[in-house]
């Protein structure tokens, strides 16, 4: 498997896909921008409008850009190894580059690295771009990336993609221009992790991040953690003519409300999570509008099957056979949101198998299920948290099915601090919360496989962990597929986790902010807007 | 008078000493019970036993809980209040990149609403069972009675969205001009003002008329003293102890209570970096806001203890 440099002008078209399944993607492509024009989805319509123009007029140079994401804390920090936010994200993706950049379907796109390749998925050889220079002159070279990638093995770090780092077994230089990635073991997703935000390369010996000194499309003026950062262009991105914007103010707004007053007052041209009502609120004032991103991000329900009623499979599946889930995505999500169906690969990503029969509402096999597994007139606490994304919202309309056929579940909502180190995976029936991971693997390696410290169902099936080994030594994209799609049809039919919906995110923006397109990483082009977007004069 | 004032005084900073004490105490005890500590909400779902161990130990939280909380002590008891555990940045330089926001809006705040008050509350004394007074009377507990987020949430809506007359949010950053200052301050000190201008109107209305009623003031009147003097000159001296504690109540709201205002706003103040400390685990900056809160109130309540005994007239002779 080896990828070409793209041509310049492809470079900047993040939604150009750059591997051999094409017509598959730009079907599926076709496939969802239909699907805005559901009378469900209908609501999207504005934002659409405002954002078709995207391709014809030519990007303005120049302005001032004020954004405002979900999250500010002291914690707050320029260290790609340790962010946490999605504010840190949008910060790293304008102060830092990957060897690797992901596209609309998060395929790996050439960045730092021109080209990248492997013969046996477990040694990869990354050829670095010529010309590129971090912020002081510096220009990029093989320690660098060598200290990047050997730094998440460092538990002083205290990275984020510790668990991650660890399949690296070795990152050396391979002559002026090139780095070669020893694994431990194959993982034909390696350029794909390359291109997410905790891997963004640093200068060689960085240890002070109060200021970022990367290569990307901004330098870093003012960072103040929990306040805000300023980023100014800089001219000499190795990425011609970009990026179109100035100056970017970045602040954190936590409080939704004040984010979505702080847009429409005009204060701020960009915000983030957008929640579905602000976002009615958003189209129906002049000069504003909103995109909706649809991504991997799914909140779902975790029965237990090493122990408890879990254990019994046909109470498994009686549950999956009461989520009403067309009600769910219309009225919790208000559209904003693709209905699931209990494989933990979204519509959106390369990866999913769309062959899989959608599992129905029907409350009268699960009531067959239920008396099969003895579970009839049973009752039950069921643990949720609005720290899982429309999880207390989800537990309701399931209370409200299950109560239709004999079953009754008792609601218990816990506070969102704590919630994961104490509740998650802890009860018989809880609620999780995954957010989007580019790599199918990751998704499958963290929460699916018996071993993981995250397999929060408890779920142990051998054919699965042997299918997820053979897949990551696979470089064949089609046959890899294929064994994804073996592994999203068990998850289907035998693990604890039911999930009902994919959640979108939904950004509200200024019908002045031009560019911006949707990588299903979460909101903000997957937090990479800052070198797409300009703003009209 | 002075050795009553300055035994008074002594006495205050020595009881203030043991609260901070018992209050650094009270918060240590209750952040400890908060599940989860600060290496765990900091990585998260990420976490491994590995990272979670170095992180511990690069935090600190590998020591003994009351090890911890000794050095802090004895940190604080030298003015040094430590490293936060979370950043790694000193809790002083924290605090001090903050502080200067609460006080400017707290400061605000208090120029505005101190005299409308006091103001207010006088002349509807003075003119007590008039239109104006039941007017007055009525406005304040009308406003008293509306919780703040609505207060500031409807006056967004209308002077930001709606109006575009104000921005909707307070901070300008640190080269601001003073136009621009003024209309980043708008709103929330307006919110702020209409929380504490009630308490401390009905209660300078209450005392001014208790001192009204009694039998020096018609004294005065037989003697022919003009309404005026008759408030400001004798009533008003009478009436400044529970009015200063009032004031001194209100006040000491305004630096730790604002949180909501400082969320709506998205203003960097103290309150919002301790909830931040809270939901981080991060002991000594949480700590160490609580002691300065704590402070603050303590300060102001002894200031307007003393002031009541200054102004009052029989005290100060005793």
């Amino acid at each position: 498997m080896s990828f070409p440099t793209p041509s310049s002008s492809r470079q900047g078209d993040a939604a150009a896909p750059a591997t051999p399944g094409l017509s598959r993607r730009a079907a599926l492509g076709r496939l969802l921008a239909g699907g805005c024009a559901l009378p469900g989805l209908g609501l999207a319509a504005p934002a659409f409008s405002g954002l078709a123009a995207v391709a014809a007029p030519q990007p303005r140079q120049g302005g001032y850009l004020r954004v405002a994401a979900a999250a500010a804390a002291i914690t707050d920090t320029l260290d790609p190894a340790r962010q946490s936010n999605q504010t840190d994200y949008i910060r790293g993706k304008m102060f830092y580059n990957g060897l690797t950049e992901l596209d609309a379907h998060l395929n790996p796109l050439p960045a730092l690295a021109e080209s990248f390749a492997s013969d046996d998925a477990q040694e990869w050889t990354f050829r670095l771009r010529r010309g590129v220079h971090f912020h002081d002159g510096k220009p990029l070279t093989p320690a660098d990336v060598v200290y990047s990638l050997m730094r998440h093995k460092d538990p002083a770090v205290g990275s984020k993609a510790n668990a991650i780092a660890a399949q690296i077994d070795s990152v050396a230089a391979d002559g002026p221009q090139a780095v070669k990635v020893r694994l431990k073991a194959p993982n034909a997703d390696l350029p794909v992790l390359m291109g997410t935000f905790h891997f963004h390369i640093v200068a060689d010996g960085t240890t002070d991040f109060r200021l970022a000194n990367g290569t990307g499309p901004y330098r870093c003026q003012e960072f103040r953690p929990g306040v805000r950062s300023i980023a100014v262009r800089n001219p000499g991105y190795w990425k011609p003519g970009r990026p179109y914007v100035d100056t970017i103010e970045c602040v954190g707004i936590v409080d939704e409300v004040a984010r979505v007053n702080a847009l429409l007052s005009g204060d701020i041209d960009l915000v983030s999570a957008v929640n579905p009502r602000s976002a009615l609120r958003i189209a129906a004032t002049p000069g504003f509008t909103f995109m909706t991103t649809q991504s991997g991000q799914y909140s779902d329900l975790v029965m237990r099957q090493d122990r408890g009623p879990g254990a019994n499979p046909d109470f498994v599946l009686a549950l999956k056979y009461l989520m009403d889930r067309e009600l769910m995505m219309k009225v919790i999500a208000q559209g904003h949101a693709m209905v699931g169906n209990d494989q933990p690969i979204d519509p959106t990503h390369t990866f999913y198998a769309p062959g899989l029969p959608q599992r129905p509402y029907d409350p009268e096999r699960a009531r067959f299920h239920l008396r099969k597994a003895g579970m009839a007139g049973a009752r039950l606490p069921i643990v949720a948290s609005p720290a899982a994304t429309y999880s207390v919202e989800i537990a309701l309309v399931l209370q409200y099915a299950a109560a239709r056929v004999g079953l009754e579940l008792e609601v218990k909502r816990m506070p969102v601090d704590g919630y994961w180190s104490n509740h998650w995976m802890k009860h018989p029936l809880s609620f999780g919360n995954i957010n989007p991971r580019a790599s199918a693997d990751a998704v499958f390696t963290q929460f699916y496989q018996s071993t993981s410290a995250w397999n929060a169902t408890g779920w142990k099936n051998l054919r699965f962990d042997q299918l997820l080994v053979a897949a990551r030594s696979e470089l064949d994209e089609n046959r890899r597929r294929a064994l994804y799609a073996d592994m999203q049809a068990l998850v289907h039919d035998e693990c604890g986790s039911g999930i009902p919906l994919f959640i979108a995110s939904i950004d509200g923006l200024s019908s002045r902010v031009k560019g911006l397109s949707q990588i299903p990483l979460g909101g903000l082009m997957g937090y990479s807007f800052a070198e797409n977007v300009w703003l009209e004069g | 008078m002075n050795a009553l004032v300055l035994r008074l005084i002594a006495a205050r900073i020595g009881l203030a000493l043991v609260s901070l004490l018992l209050v650094s105490a009270v918060v240590f005890a209750i952040t400890a019970l908060l599940p989860g500590d600060a290496a765990e909400e900091k990585l998260g779902l990420e976490a491994t036993a590995e990272t979670l161990a170095a992180l511990r130990h690069e935090m600190g939280l590998d020591r003994p809980a009351l090890l911890r909380y000794g050095d802090w002590l004895a940190g604080m008891a030298g003015g040094d209040p430590g490293r936060s555990v979370v950043s790694g940045a000193l809790v002083g330089q924290l605090i001090a990149s903050r502080l200067p926001n609460s006080l400017l809006l707290a400061g605000l705040t208090a120029a505005i609403s101190v005299p409308l008050a006091l103001g207010l509350g006088i002349a509807a004394a003075m003119w007590r069972g008039s239109r104006f007074d039941r007017a007055v009377s009525m406005g304040a507990v009308a406003v008293v009675s509306v919780p703040e987020f609505l207060i500031a949430t409807l006056a967004v809506l209308l002077f930001a969205v709606q109006l575009r007359w104000l921005p909707a949010l307070a901070y300008t950053g640190p080269d601001a001009e003073l136009a621009e200052l003024a209309r980043a301050y708008a709103l929330p000190v307006f919110s702020l003002c209409c929380v504490i201008i009630s308490q401390m109107l009905r209660m300078t209305r209450a005392a001014v008329v208790d001192q009204l009623r009694a039998p020096y003031i018609e004294m005065l009147r037989l003697k022919g003293a003009s309404p005026l003097r008759m408030v400001l000159r004798h009533a008003l001296p009478n009436a400044l102890g529970p009015i200063a504690n009032a004031v001194a109540l209100s006040l000491s709201y305004l630096l730790g209570g604002v949180i909501i205002v400082e969320t709506i706003f998205n203003y960097p103040g103290v309150a919002k970096l301790m909830v931040d400390g809270v939901t981080q685990r991060d002991m000594p900056l949480v700590q160490t806001c609580a002691m300065l809160f704590c402070a603050a109130y303590l300060l102001l309540v002894t200031v307007a203890d003393v002031l009541g005994i200054v102004s009052n007239p029989k005290l100060r002779h005793r």
